[in-house]
């Protein structure tokens, strides 16, 4: 038992280092999130360039994508060092990691030599186009329909929470085509041109008061049928090669830690209450029960083994612990834990900030409640939940 | 990244499984539940001993396999998996790793290989009343090489040959080696939350003790000792909290309620997802304080503190959800679910309860964050 690389690890670990240390500064404390810097895009653009010229896009990537071929264990280790500097990362990781690898695994060879290259060296963004107003964790309940016109379909509907849809050139959608069988046998995937007629961005207005993600109105938008990802009606597999490729989250913590809340209890006289003591403890156990879970994780992929769904446990403790850590936090504060001006506040503002965002965590990319169903059924094995539009058309169901 | 146990004591495990599972199974256990006069199930303890487990730890110029501390940790979460009737704790994680901790070469070589081959049972004599041990508490007294005062309760008190006394004296508190078959001492039994492990009051009146470390560092001795043996006991709870979450996954996926098992609401799938996140925080913590224990690691007090805060926490969750996950049956005396929330509780306070241990992990954090 031990932390150590393999050699050959230790080996790939320093040439990522020094990679980085040649093209970035390294991330200084305090600077939690800079996402939102208005030269962002231009900066993340840049480093994607960078990267897939100096080999490191893509680590796992066949050679012949302009990936590096690398394994699991190295997209890990690259991740670790990556994050260590202040890279601008945000908009290309869920084009490159969940939108373009599914158009390598089902689009033509037109489209992989259309795509993939701009893509990777940072010139073109991409999204993904999933979630409804009414289809999020039942997402195969969408409403977006295609209807096909000649060599073309027909786009109508709304898609929400699109991360990054307003800066994206291309989009991967998925919509349903057939709404007289049952609701995951009518969906078709597709590309879509995200700059075109009829492709209406606009902002959320999310609750923590940050505009980050968007919903997208399709108004009689036309696709050729070239531009179809699979078969019409396999949208549903398409979606899922889509959802396994997402990243597997190596970074740390999103927010304040105990170490972050141990520093304020300190300067705030408050570290002596025993009531405050306990709760620190559990902070301390939760957070390293999700960084030391990572590390059995990292082992098993170091191993060559691929780890399972109950990769779920992480976000599920990562996003309450952040929640549980922020309310407490301000509670200590008082009535003055209510400021959020970062010159009043104390720790600039940074737990009023993550207390706000805290409740988004608890929900994108798999609520808590669903996660607990996937360790439920996938882990444990126990029955699925009562779907009672199993074997009925999405067009009774609606 | 080497964060597992290798295959050799993967192997170990696989072995140490089996065994139990054929040779202690919870009607052995329940042959001690069920018999006031029994201590400990004598046929179990017996196929222990000739295993040579006691022994997994101590070196072998002492008489013991020598394979390791890490080796020590499998063996407890497979005893903690079965509730094992016997006093292995007492003897392997408390008075075997106290003399290996401060013994002196004499100690050592004239304790360690009776502990080893079973002929010797050591346990911890450290209560006197309810709350938190704290110097300047005890009132067992040390004085001119012979010991007086009460300790109550002692987990395996009344089956051992030897004790660690935790006294005052003219410096301190002092840690003290106590032959427990000698005229000044007298023990009675306890009855307890956790009668599958016997426990008791030990009397001592001008009883012989010889020193265990130096005179004065008793309690520092005494946290020593506690961080090892915590790593070991949050070991024996990791495995009985993923005894529990098994029980009432096979029992939630069979048992019919309103036409379908009631595994398949979501009001049971995600308790016992719940209980599946308590038990992994619980094993990564555990994994830490293995390393921490086996590397000698400055990270000891920490890692032993979280594994301990965090296997007690799972294990409490576990064994009481385990009961309400069996609703009537789970709280008849015949279907085993009490068994596992006694034993939890027993390993939840000995050695310190989580409150304790919560403290004594700030505290370190203070002190290395300062």
């Amino acid at each position: 038992m031990d932390f150590n690389d393999t050699p050959e690890e230790a080996e790939f670990r320093a040439e990522a280092n020094a990679f980085l240390s040649q093209h970035l500064k390294p991330k200084t404390p305090g600077a939690l999130r800079s996402v939102g810097r208005e030269d962002f895009l231009e900066r993340a653009k840049a480093w994607q360039k960078t990267k897939a010229e100096g080999g490191f896009a893509q680590i796992t990537w066949p050679k012949e994508m302009g990936g590096r071929g690398g394994t699991v264990m190295q997209q890990v280790i690259w991740g670790q060092e990556e994050a260590k500097f202040d890279a601008p990362t945000g908009p290309f990781a869920i084009g490159l990691g969940m939108c373009v690898p599914t158009v390598i695994a089902f689009g033509s060879d037109e489209h992989k030599k259309r795509y993939v290259q701009k893509a990777l060296m940072g010139e073109e963004i991409w999204c993904q186009l999933f979630s409804e107003p009414a289809a999020g964790s039942d997402v195969a309940g969408l409403k977006t329909k295609a209807v096909k016109d000649g060599d073309e379909w027909v786009i109508n509907g709304q898609k929400v929470w699109t991360s990054g849809a307003h800066y994206s050139d291309y989009g991967i959608l998925l919509v349903r085509t057939d709404p007289n069988v049952p609701k995951h046998k009518g969906l078709t995937m597709f590309i879509v041109d995200m700059k075109q007629k009829g492709v209406d961005v606009r902002p959320i207005h999310q609750a923590s008061g940050g505009k980050e993600f968007n919903e997208v109105y399709f108004t009689d938008v036309r696709i050729p049928d070239s531009d179809r990802l699979g078969e019409p009606g396999m949208g549903w597999k398409v979606a899922l090669v889509t959802l396994m490729n997402e990243r597997l989250a190596v970074g740390g913590s999103p927010g304040p830690d105990w170490k972050e809340i141990m520093d304020y209890a300190r300067s705030a006289g408050t570290l002596s209450d025993q009531a405050f003591r306990a709760k620190l403890a559990d902070w301390y156990v939760a957070a390293q029960g999700y960084k030391l879970t990572k590390f059995r994780t990292q082992t098993a992929l170091s191993r060559g083994e691929t780890p399972g769904p109950e990769n779920a446990i992480g976000k599920i403790i990562n996003a309450n612990h952040l929640q549980d850590i922020c309310n407490s936090a301000i509670e200590m504060q008082d009535h003055f834990g209510l400021i959020v001006d970062k010159d009043e506040a104390p720790s600039d503002a940074i737990f009023q900030e993550s207390f706000m965002w805290a409740p988004g965590l608890r929900i994108a990319g798999g609520t808590d409640e669903i996660l607990k169903n996937i360790i439920a059924e996938r882990v444990l094995g126990l029955p699925q939940d009562v779907r009672v539009d199993k074997d009925k058309t999405f067009a009774e169901m609606n | 990244m080497n964060f597992d146990f290798s295959d050799d004591q993967k192997f170990l495990r696989d072995e140490a499984r089996k065994f139990l599972e054929a040779q202690c199974t919870t009607a052995h256990v329940r042959e001690v539940l069920d018999d006031d006069s029994k201590s400990h199930n004598e046929g179990v303890w017996k196929q222990i001993v000739e295993m040579g487990w006691l022994g997994a730890a101590i070196p072998e110029e002492y008489g013991g396999l020598g394979l390791g501390m890490l080796e020590l940790c499998v063996i407890a979460e497979e005893l903690g998996r079965v509730l094992a009737p016997v006093p292995f704790g007492s003897s392997a994680y408390f008075f075997a790793e106290a003399l290996k901790l401060a013994g002196s070469d004499e100690q050592k070589s004239q304790l360690l290989p009776k502990v080893a081959d079973g002929s010797l049972i050591g346990c911890i004599a450290v209560s006197e009343g309810p709350g938190e041990i704290k110097a300047g508490t005890i009132a067992t007294r040390l004085k001119d090489g012979v010991i007086s005062g009460k300790k109550i309760p002692v987990t395996d008190g009344d089956i051992a040959t030897h004790a660690i006394v935790l006294v005052k004296d003219g410096s301190g508190e002092s840690l003290v080696i106590v032959d427990l078959n000698q005229s000044g001492v007298s023990r009675e039994p306890v009855k307890t939350l956790e009668p599958t492990r016997s426990h008791a009051t030990i009397s001592f009146d001008g009883a012989s003790a010889e020193l265990l470390g130096e005179a004065g560092n008793g309690m520092a001795l005494l946290d020593q000792i506690n961080d090892r043996a915590a790593v070991l006991l949050a070991f024996e709870q990791l495995g009985g909290a993923s005894r529990c979450l098994e029980m009432a996954n096979d029992y939630a996926k069979e048992r019919v309620a309103f036409g379908r098992a009631i595994g398949g609401n979501q009001a049971i799938k995600h308790k016992l997802a719940d209980m599946y996140v308590k038990n992994e925080v619980a094993r990564s913590n555990a994994y830490y304080g293995a390393w921490a224990l086996s590397s000698d690691a400055a990270e000891l007090p920490e890692a032993a503190a979280a594994a301990r805060v965090a296997a007690s926490e799972a294990y409490w969750f576990a064994s009481k959800e385990n009961i309400q996950t069996h609703g009537g049956m789970g709280f008849t005396w015949e279907v085993d679910c009490h068994l596992f929330y006694r034993r939890a509780k027993l390993l939840a306070v000995q050695a310190g309860s989580p409150a304790v241990w919560k403290e004594k992990l700030v505290s370190a954090l203070e002190a290395k964050n300062g």
